[in-house]
């Protein structure tokens, strides 16, 4: 099977209506963040507090937020993560030690206002220690008395039971613990007198205060400046600098229409969407190159071509590689959207934003830079000298 | 077989067998097998859960608390000396970095009495620089070495005291390191994988937990005010006010006590937690020799008189002293067990030289963790299926050898991650499976450059090999570059960047093994002992 067999599609010579539409797509994208302000930061770079409720049912968003806004001053943000129940619960930003209040407020209310039944235990929030602590009077009460590591571990499997596969945090109903090793009738009596299960469970929490969440911001800026400038040191120092400008600027290119559809979808610019932007940075790199390196070979078997054709037959080269690779980096990439889960989502929509931009950007981006810069050094030596005139008209001559 | 690639059979073989060794060692049984492969990849804080804390030591705190106790030790030297002065007194840096301006103010010295001042300072208190504000008044303030020598003994002291504290806890696998790795850093990182409770854990970590027995002067009073109004207005010397917190059974009230303790937390040798009277829990403790001695003493002349035990400068109990004590005491009022022995836990470890403030707390529950492994591998493994799939409808036979290539690059991974005791975080499942589409390029890149070779009317030996070599430089400088941008993610990154970039560069590395090396073998091979090769399927 194959794609493209010797293909020569004028690539170059359509790359207005691309470059037209990168234009619009920057423009889209930088409008709307000067509309909102500047990127929507996650927690890691704005600082506040997150954290992840998972709920046995549909989440009570609007009983969440009016309990706590009673507790807690400033905004309380509850978002609703789409397709599970779970539940994000913001705060907003403040000192240190007022975020550090704020986590335990919100964990204390939602106890109060969801939790179990008064004078119960509840599982789905404590862990092994506590529990163990929790059952081991009742127990021996009644008669089903445990040595302290046999006890231990009992909690630890109850714990690693709920949270394992297929539980993930939430029991249904404490009947389910029978299935635990070690758990027997009379044991499994004691825990449903002691126990309930309350219907969430929290399952992350992030606490960033505002001196860490400024330097990560820092950090990420400039790791990607830094990574920007190193790549075209080494691809100025393979090739030559304009190869290595040309490449870091379709790049920038794709990071900022990037950047722009994620404040389009109104999504939030976190640690892994920096590291995910920094991969289609390689990435779109790595598409770069290949059509570079193709350039220079043919650079030497084409001597007699115009820049523009060598540029458009080296394109023409590598399309099937281009399209394939890129096909199935984007495969990879969309069955992480599909199936990551929520915690990979904004990593997997920068990837798969990056990738189609990433693709077309060496060719209608990097590869018309070149192109103008050869024709405008070409012109200013055209313009340079008798001596050299009369090389080029040579050599046009030759060709024809 | 030719030698050449009879050798390079061998190193493919080597290889593969220390990478399975690095992932299953030598399983003797099929649960050997697992427990092998869960004991060597070691999982990142974001999959198997746990917290990860960024504290700050207030190391201000551990500058007023020297300079309070050099205040004490001067007022002395110039009693004894009759230096006379109006007052002695400090101010308040409030943040870290005002730490350094620490000042202790003495005001109303007679002029002639100067030089004897001069003297006693540069005698006892060498940390201090006495300069004059006016004719009567002096300031101290601290010598910058003796500052940053005090900063980095009470960073130290603070980290050590975390790091018993967390020992007490038996949280293995936990680590307690300076931010920055510079040793001036306030702030330190603690790291706490499988931590199931980590409120608790916070507070254990955080609580200053500074022991105190102090003699009470007059108390109870039901508040400052009466207290103060006992007194005419004025407190006695060498007394100070302490609050009780209101409990279960009895309301706040507030003491009188002495200003220095009698005894405090340093003079401890252990601590346990115990059922008192009506089966409540406590925290009992026992004093080392010297204090044990010190304590006896002072019970005996003070029958009949109430002690304050005091913690974290909240009053927890004044019983009444009924006899001489030699050498134990008890801490009433816990609320449940864990509550009483992680007291003694923090007791035993000794109080944190100054307070600390959490800058940050990143906390995965366990289940988190589990479901995000399940979605990591669903995805892992479908975009895996489809790639592969797709090369062997492209390149038929061909598109073995990239299958082939591809899960080896994959197993040398994981290999590598568990030799190197490399964490595998999410970002680093997220970094495997980014792999799989960029391992595949590699294989493109050759495949497509054979065929064109071919096209081009070359044999098919030649081609193969024209096509690796002029396929190779490209891979170099795409792989290079890729490189050279993680390792900016490394430096610059943090924890879960770190990762991602960590997984990455030896899956790149490895990928140029199986691509270049590995693929190339299984041509040759296939291609070895044929003199003439008419067709290829690619």
């Amino acid at each position: 099977m194959e794609l493209f067999k010797n293909t020569n599609f004028d690539f170059l010579g359509k790359k207005w209506p691309f470059i037209i539409a990168s234009l619009v797509l920057t423009a889209a994208g930088l409008g709307s963040l000067a509309m909102k302000g500047g990127p929507q930061y996650g927690i890691d770079f704005r600082g506040g507090v997150n954290m992840y409720v998972k709920f046995a049912q549909a989440p009570p968003v609007e009983k969440i937020r009016s309990s706590l806004g009673a507790k807690i001053p400033g905004e309380i943000t509850v978002v609703e993560i789409p397709g599970t129940s779970e539940v994000i619960i913001g705060t907003e930003l403040n000192d240190e030690k007022a975020l550090d209040a704020a986590r335990r407020t919100v964990e204390d209310t939602l106890k109060s206002t969801f939790g179990a039944t008064a004078g119960k235990f509840d599982l789905h929030n404590t862990g092994a220690a506590a529990l163990a602590d929790r059952l081991r009077d009742p127990l021996s009460r009644a008669g089903a008395g445990l040595s302290d590591q046999q006890l231990t571990d009992l909690a630890k499997a109850i714990t690693a039971f709920r949270d394992g596969n297929p539980n993930f945090g939430l029991l249904k109903s404490l009947d389910q613990l029978s299935a635990v090793p070690g758990v027997n009738a009379n044991i499994l009596n004691v825990m449903k007198q002691e126990l309930a299960l309350s219907p969430f469970g929290i399952r992350q929490v992030e606490v960033v205060g505002p001196k860490v969440g400024a330097e990560l911001r820092n950090q990420a800026i400039l790791a990607t400046l830094y990574a920007l400038a190193g790549m075209l040191v080494y691809i100025a120092f393979r090739f030559e600098w304009i190869y290595g400008a040309a490449a870091v600027l379709a790049v920038f290119h794709d990071v900022i229409i990037t950047i722009g559809l994620f404040s389009l979808f109104g999504k939030e610019i976190t640690l892994t969407v920096i590291a995910a932007l920094l991969t289609l940075v390689g990435y779109s790199m790595n598409d770069t190159i290949v059509v570079f390196d193709r350039i220079r070979e043919n650079l030497k078997s084409m001597r007699r071509e115009k820049f523009e054709t060598l540029v458009n037959s080296s394109v023409n080269q590598t399309l099937s590689r281009t399209v394939l690779t890129s096909g199935l980096t984007f495969v990879s990439a969309v069955a992480l959207l599909l199936f990551g889960g929520p915690v990979l989502n904004g990593f997997s929509f920068a990837l798969v934003a990056g990738i189609i931009v990433g693709t077309y950007s060496s060719i209608f981006i990097a590869s018309p830079i070149l192109i103008w810069w050869k024709n405008s050094m070409e012109g200013r030596k055209a313009n340079g000298g008798p001596e050299k005139v009369a090389l080029s008209s040579a050599s046009k001559q030759a060709a024809k | 077989m030719d030698k050449n690639l009879r050798f390079k059979a061998i190193v493919i073989a080597a290889t593969i067998l220390v990478s399975f060794y690095g992932v299953f060692g030598i399983p003797k049984s099929k649960d050997d097998l697992v427990k092998n492969f869960q004991k060597n990849i070691k999982l990142g804080l974001d999959l198997r859960g746990g917290s990860h804390l960024v504290l700050q030591v207030q190391v201000q705190d551990a500058f007023k608390a020297e300079a309070d106790s050099d205040i004490e030790r001067l007022k002395e030297v110039l009693n004894k000396q009759n230096i006379n002065f109006a007052s002695i007194d400090r101010n308040e840096p409030a943040t870290l970095a005002e730490a350094d301006t620490i000042q202790i103010n003495i005001k109303g010295v007679a002029v002639d009495k100067a030089a004897a001042l001069r003297s006693a300072i540069s005698d006892g208190f060498d940390a201090w620089v006495l300069s004059s504000v006016s004719s009567a008044d002096y300031k101290l303030t601290i010598k910058p070495t003796k500052a940053l020598e005090l900063r980095r003994d009470t960073l130290s002291r603070s980290m050590s005291t975390i790091e018993s504290r967390i020992n007490g806890l038996g949280l293995a696998e936990s680590t307690v390191q300076q931010r920055g790795g510079n040793t001036n850093e306030s702030e330190l990182l603690v790291q706490l994988p499988g931590v199931d409770d980590p409120a608790r854990i916070k507070q254990i970590l955080g609580t200053a937990a500074l022991l105190e027995l102090y003699e009470v002067k007059e108390g109870p009073f039901a508040n400052r005010e009466q207290a103060m109004l006992n007194f005419g207005g004025v407190l006695p010397l060498n007394s100070k006010i302490l609050r009780s917190p209101a409990k279960a059974e009895q309301a706040e009230a507030v003491y009188v006590v002495g200003r220095t303790p009698v005894i405090t937390g340093r003079d401890l040798r252990n601590a346990r937690p115990q059922q008192g009277e009506f089966g409540k829990w406590e925290t009992s403790f026992t004093l080392n020799q010297d204090a044990a001695r010190r304590f006896g003493r002072f019970t005996e002349t003070h029958i009949g008189k109430r002690l304050a035990i005091v913690l974290d400068s909240n009053i927890r109990s004044a019983p009444t002293i009924q006899n001489r004590i030699e050498d134990s005491g008890r801490i009433t009022g816990a609320a449940d067990q864990q509550d009483a022995s992680d007291l003694a836990l923090v007791l035993r470890a000794g109080s944190l030289p100054a307070s600390v403030t959490y800058l940050e707390e990143r906390t995965v529950g366990p289940s988190l963790g589990a479901d995000s492994i399940r979605q990591g591998l669903i995805a892992g493994l479908v975009g895996l299926v489809v790639v592969i799939f797709i090369m062997l409808a492209y390149y038929h036979k061909s598109g073995i050898n990239a299958t082939v290539a591809l899960v080896l690059n994959a197993i040398i991974l994981i290999a590598a991650l568990a030799y190197a005791e490399a964490v595998l975080t999410l970002p680093g499942i997220a970094g495997i499976i980014l792999l799989i589409g960029m391992a595949v390029d590699s294989n493109v890149l050759i495949f497509e450059r054979i065929r064109e070779e071919i096209a081009n009317g070359k044999g098919v030996i030649a081609a193969i090999d024209a096509g690796f070599s002029k396929a190779f430089l490209t891979i170099i400088d795409t792989h290079v570059t890729t490189v050279v941008s993680c390792a900016f993610l490394f430096i610059f990154g943090t924890g879960p960047v770190r990762g991602f970039a960590v997984t990455l560069v030896i899956g790149l590395i490895a990928n140029v093994f199986t691509s270049v090396f590995v693929s190339r073998f299984i041509f040759d091979w296939e291609m070895s002992g044929k003199k003439q090769v008419a067709s290829l399927s690619i």
